[in-house]
């Protein structure tokens, strides 16, 4: 269940290498520790692993599919002398949108199973805070959920459908506005109320042992991709492609590959307007290391160690900070990071809809942006006729405001699409 | 072990006199204000500071520190810049120096780095906010020998293992936090006054660790410091002032010398009646 560092090793405090710990509070110690015998026993027992694993089937909809992508291969690479093969592993089409709702409904339950009265989360696109308020919902659990006031304009269906949903959602005006400052007042909350509040953190992230239950409730994504890509091609791929904001989705889809020495794998990070400015959140790409949100990993910093506000056109890459396990896999050589630009996504997202049928996420859009340099890197490692797979974390339903305005400027002047 | 804090607390559990530690937060409205305001503070009867280095994602603060914290970057404050001020005030004072903040800026600085700077400035004392006790290893290694004391935070969530935890380096005093919540916090109007517990608390823990305990957070007037101080023999040895302190200077504006005057007044009501 663990990577080759071994953080479920209780006795190295969560670090993967020299990444991880727990850098909190005070107050929240008791309730890390709390969570962590609930992650050591609770959610390995025969039990707990039937209800989530019933429920990842019966209500996310999972195993998800894995797609073939013959359009985008042929576009890619009209010859397939680079790339053979280009599959995507479909958690866009999962229960509420995204591969956000396997953490939600597995950390909810584990709460539910500690006794906890009211969950807290904070969300950037809104995907996992839609998520939180589904699982919440389906448990009966009462939901609150932080989310910059930037993100509460640009995510709109978002916020809509997690007050469907019953949860309260908190607009949080400090700082950027955005996802890290939704996540500094859901620690704020969650030290106040920490007797009866479960915090419901959305990314591999956080203080231990988030980072490595996160992975652990998001590698059905990669057991699935796995299982299915071996059946379907009769052998691993070449290569494993996924977005990184705090780097979820791309390390459950990394995990069960990563003790896999022939498959490359690939996090892309949110250029912005070029990571050569200062207008973007490739924390791996540009960061350095620092502690942020409780765990030691890159940050985007400055000289003093202030935060430097992010930026990027899809809300739920915009954060400075990655979670510590994707820090190791880089420190280690096992993985490699890329990033991909607002414009790059956007004509991303354009290209696989016309092309496959499938509307992403801003977010995962980044992931396919990338293809030209993953295969690039797989020319110059002497890998021809790669089979590649990318993880299309979510589906873009949520964006249309911003993909309306920026793509097509005449219908959304005209009134039509707009995310209001 | 810092000589002066260890004196300080000594002298004072000695005569019966509580320690009143003041926070200011280091650059607001300006790094030079902040000389001049702490110096107003000791002048009024403060025995310990606070030095407050602003982090831009200060998590485990209120509104009012946090507002603070974000002034006080804008006008170009830091670690680097509390640690100077701090060195400013010991040309001229022998009051005991904390430095306060968050783990990030140390450790994009330098553990070591950090440390040797803040012993060089003749600061006695580091609270870093996030730093549990199993964390900042090399930190609390230098720490211990430039003699600066890492002072460990104890809460009324920490259970007699969290207590064993922070015994180990743990050195000058204790700062026990009267409640779950950010700085600022206090709620008034419970069933059980969560200062007269911290007093309680504080007793407690000073009797286990063989270490002075301070009291803080939403302690801003010269009632809420008794009640937390308890009775001279069985409550705490000393309260920390903070968001009281700052939200005079918020209201100061611009005006340094208002600013040191008011915040001199919190501070100054406070000595008075204890």
């Amino acid at each position: 269940m663990s990577s080759a560092s071994s953080p479920a090793d209780p006795r190295n405090r969560g670090y993967f290498g020299p990444f991880g710990g727990r850098f909190v509070a005070e107050t929240l110690v008791p309730a890390l520790e709390e969570l962590e015998r609930a992650y050591r026993e609770i959610f390995p027992s025969e039990s707990f692993q039937r209800e989530w694993r019933g429920l990842l089937a019966d209500y996310v909809g999972r195993p998800t599919p894995l797609t073939r992508g013959e359009r985008m291969r042929v576009l890619l690479d009209p010859s397939g002398e680079r790339l053979s093969a280009l599959f995507y592993k479909r958690e866009d089409l999962c229960h509420t949108g995204a591969h956000k709702i396997n953490n939600a409904i597995g950390q909810v339950l584990l709460a539910k199973r500690m006794g906890k009265a009211r969950i807290i989360a904070e969300t950037g696109a809104g995907q996992h805070g839609v998520a939180t308020a589904t699982a919440c919902a389906f448990f009966g659990l009462p939901c609150e959920v932080y989310m910059g006031e930037l993100d509460v304009a640009r995510q709109a269906p978002n916020v809509a459908r997690m007050k469907m949903l019953g949860a309260k959602v908190i607009a949080v005006s400090s700082g950027s506005r955005t996802l890290k400052d939704a996540m500094n007042e859901a620690m704020r909350d969650w030290v106040t109320n920490v007797a009866t509040t479960y915090y419901c953190v959305g990314s591999a992230a956080g203080p231990h042992p988030y980072p490595s239950l996160v992975r652990d409730l998001q590698r059905v994504i990669g057991e699935e991709a796995r299982a299915q890509l071996l059946s379907v091609t009769g052998r691993l791929p070449d290569a494993v492609v996924a977005c990184v904001g705090g780097g979820s989705n791309a390390i459950g889809i990394f995990a069960p590959f990563v003790d896999d020495a022939g498959v490359a794998l690939f996090g892309v990070e949110a250029g912005g307007l070029g990571v050569e400015t200062d207008k973007h959140a490739a924390t791996l790409t540009k960061g350095r290391i620092g502690v942020l949100h409780g765990a030691k990993s890159y940050v985007l910093c400055d000289d003093d160690g202030q935060i430097i506000e992010p930026h990027s056109i899809s809300a739920g890459l915009d954060y400075p900070g990655v979670g510590p396990e994707h820090a190791e896999l880089m420190r280690s050589g096992r993985a490699t990071y890329l990033s991909a630009t607002d414009d790059e996504a956007l004509a991303a997202v354009k290209q696989v809809a016309e092309r496959e049928g499938i509307l992403l996420a801003l977010e995962t859009a980044h992931s396919v942006a990338a293809l030209p340099r993953v295969l690039d890197a797989l020319m110059a490692a002497g890998r021809s006729k790669a089979i590649v797979v990318v993880n299309f974390s979510g589906r873009g339903d949520k964006d249309l405001g911003t993909l309306m305005e920026r793509l097509q400027p005449e219908s959304a002047s005209s009134g039509e699409g707009g995310a209001s | 072990m810092s000589r002066r804090v260890d004196a300080l607390f000594a002298t004072a559990r000695a005569t019966r006199r509580p320690v009143l530690v003041a926070y200011l937060c280091v650059g607001d409205p300006s790094v030079e204000a902040s000389v001049t305001i702490a110096r107003a503070l000791l002048d009024a009867g403060a025995d310990v500071l606070e030095l407050g280095a602003p982090f831009s994602d200060p998590t485990a603060d209120g509104p009012v520190i946090a507002r603070a914290s974000a002034r006080a970057i804008a006008h170009g404050s830091s670690m680097r810049a509390a640690i100077q001020v701090g060195a400013e005030l010991r040309k001229s004072s022998e009051a005991p120096l904390v430095l306060f903040g968050y783990a990030n800026p140390i450790v994009v600085a330098g553990e070591r780095e950090t440390v040797a700077r803040v012993a060089d400035a003749g600061l006695d004392a580091m609270l870093i906010v996030d730093l549990p006790p199993e964390e900042g290893a090399e930190l609390r290694a230098e720490a211990k020998a430039r003699g600066v004391d890492v002072v460990p935070l104890l809460t009324p969530t920490s259970s007699a293992t969290r207590v064993e935890a922070a015994r180990a380096g743990a050195s000058g005093f204790v700062y026990y936090v009267s409640v779950t919540g950010v700085t600022g916090a206090l709620r008034e109007g419970e069933a059980i006054d969560p200062l007269v517990a911290a007093s309680h608390a504080a007793a407690r823990l000073r009797a286990e660790l063989s270490l002075p305990v301070v009291v803080g957070f939403g302690i801003d007037d010269a009632a809420k410091a008794r009640r937390a101080l308890g009775d001279a023999a069985s409550g705490a040895d000393g309260v920390v002032v903070g968001s009281a302190i700052v939200r005079a200077i918020e209201a100061a504006g611009s005006d340094v010398e208002r600013a040191a005057r008011d915040a001199a007044a919190v501070i100054a009501a406070i000595r008075k009646s204890l």
